[in-house]
């Protein structure tokens, strides 16, 4: 009896012995290898070589945004403080936030800052989120201006990447609007007061002022048909356009040449 | 008329002017006739080259004859008699002035047509250089907002009402700097001119500012005038945000406190 239980492996040694072999097998199927190209870090066997540093890039999506090689200054933090990269980022980080507080949402005068509230006191993480979409909103902000600032003290604007400050200011712009848009939708004093003060403001638009007025406020005063209005500019419309945007922006980046040279 | 290239031009005229000094004490144009032993002479080809060239292509001839007539062991006996052979048959007839059959025209200097400004550039890979970098800052930057969202809330005040004018309204912190215009100027003017007028000479900035260097030395003009731009606006929003009270009256926060909202 003694030597059957030897020869037996008990359960726990059996799965430990598969266990150990599951990264293998897991690497070596089908399903893995047709997820992550020749070249990926996941694959198995990878090696720190300079061809497969070329294929991590080549092969995956990341190759949409960057080229297999960068100008050794480029990866330096103190040239770019990588704030044209954070914008980018913060963005994505706003996507993500935005969308799980659309769940919580309806943008009715009778209703948002119902559900606001319920959001931040009944919903897990709802507050925490909001915070965050809050927070990251300013600072995104903050560091597009940044960048711009960076830029123009790097001269990056000059030939042949003068386009792309065009398309860096309208993003600016786009910002602006995309952070002024969402500042309405909690629908409380703070909203409802900041948007009158600048939406007065553009009321006095020449010529067209009170036009501009009733498009914006969707009415002659803000409303319920503000909100609705102002909702889908934030949550769709404007996104929309400051990706596309952002598509010319980041192509321009690499076909000017990458990212301007050191000073 | 298709530009041809100074330097080539003058080639030209210089091997025209010498062609020319050459055949005139022979009497005619009798380039064709010489014997390919006297242009052999007159070549410019260095004699060594053109010796083994020569030898070459005998071989290459002896080496088919003699595979044509006794098969594989004839490489070791392609020997000079069959060589000459071969090239009294059917090798490449000397045709050429200088009894070669090809003739250099002339030499491009890829320097002096193509525009070379490809210097090899210090490049290093992507991954990891780059990535771990953005990666690290992703990650920093997630880490510094999940903190400050779990420490600082978001304001939420009373439900909007039309009713209750708070004072001061006041706009986003970033539009401050625009309504601290408005205590100065006509609406239209701080509300659409100026904003206006700065964004369009910001997008301007490439096309209106033509000096090629980006040395911060040779840009002290551009950028000192940026630099004041910059600072104005982040005055103006200063002030809007911290210190303006009641009426949008200027106050001090040490005094009266604060009246801003993000």
């Amino acid at each position: 009896m003694a030597s059957t239980t030897e020869d037996k492996p008990s359960l726990g040694e059996r799965l430990q012995k598969s266990m150990q072999g599951l990264p293998d097998t897991v690497q070596g199927s089908q399903a893995w290898n047709s997820i992550f190209r020749p070249g990926s870090i996941f694959r198995k066997g990878y090696t720190d070589s300079p061809r497969n540093r070329s294929y991590v890039v080549m092969n995956s999506v990341l190759y949409h945004l960057h080229p297999v090689k960068v100008k050794r200054h480029a990866v330096k933090v103190s040239y770019t403080l990588c704030l044209g990269g954070l914008s980018f980022f913060l963005f994505i980080l706003l996507t993500v936030t935005g969308i799980f507080l659309m769940f919580f949402y309806r943008p009715t005068a009778a209703q948002a800052w119902d559900d606001i509230y319920n959001l931040q006191t009944g919903v897990t993480f709802g507050l925490l989120v909001r915070n965050m979409h809050r927070w990251a909103a300013h600072l995104m902000v903050l560091s597009v201006f940044l960048h711009m600032a960076r830029v123009f003290y790097h001269g990056a604007y000059k030939p042949p990447r003068e386009f792309n400050w065009v398309i860096g200011v309208i993003l600016l712009t786009l910002t602006l609007l995309l952070s002024f848009t969402g500042y309405l939708l909690p629908w409380d004093q703070l909203a409802l007061w900041a948007v009158a003060v600048g939406t007065n403001m553009m009321g006095y638009t020449p010529v067209f002022g009170d036009q501009v007025r009733f498009v914006l406020l969707g009415g002659v005063e803000i409303g319920s048909d503000t909100l609705i209005r102002w909702y889908v500019l934030h949550v769709l419309m404007l996104p929309f356009v400051i990706v596309i945007f952002m598509a010319i922006h980041f192509w321009r980046v690499r076909k000017d040449g990458g990212i301007s040279g050191p000073l | 008329m298709t530009e041809i290239p100074e330097h080539l031009r003058k080639r030209a005229e210089e091997a025209r002017k010498k062609a020319e000094a050459e055949s005139a004490p022979a009497g005619d144009a009798a380039g064709a006739e010489q014997t390919p032993e006297q242009s052999e002479a007159e070549s410019r080809i260095p004699a060594h080259l053109l010796e083994r060239s020569k030898a070459a292509k005998a071989k290459a001839a002896g080496g088919d004859a003699a595979a044509a007539s006794g098969g594989g062991g004839g490489t070791a006996v392609a020997t000079a008699p069959a060589a000459a052979a071969a090239v009294a048959d059917g090798g490449p007839l000397p045709t050429g002035p200088g009894g070669h059959t090809q003739r250099l025209l002339t030499v491009v200097k890829a320097g002096s047509i193509q525009d070379v400004r490809a210097t090899p550039l210090d490049k290093v890979h992507t991954w990891p250089h780059l990535l771990v970098v953005e990666f690290v800052a992703a990650l920093a930057v997630t880490a510094f907002l999940l903190f400050f969202s779990i420490f600082v809330n978001a304001p939420l005040l009373e439900l909007a009402n039309f009713n209750e004018t708070p004072n001061p309204s006041k706009a986003p912190w970033y539009f401050l700097g625009l309504q601290e215009l408005l205590t100065m100027f006509h609406p239209m003017v701080a509300g659409v001119t100026i904003p206006g007028m700065g964004m369009f000479a910001l997008m301007l900035a490439p096309y209106t500012d033509r000096n090629p260097s980006n040395k911060p030395t040779d840009r002290k003009y551009v950028i000192s005038l940026m630099t004041m731009f910059l600072m104005f606006w982040a005055v103006l929003v200063i002030i809007g945000s911290f210190f303006r009270g009641p009426g949008f009256n200027f106050v001090f926060p040490w005094n009266a406190g604060l009246f801003f909202e993000l």
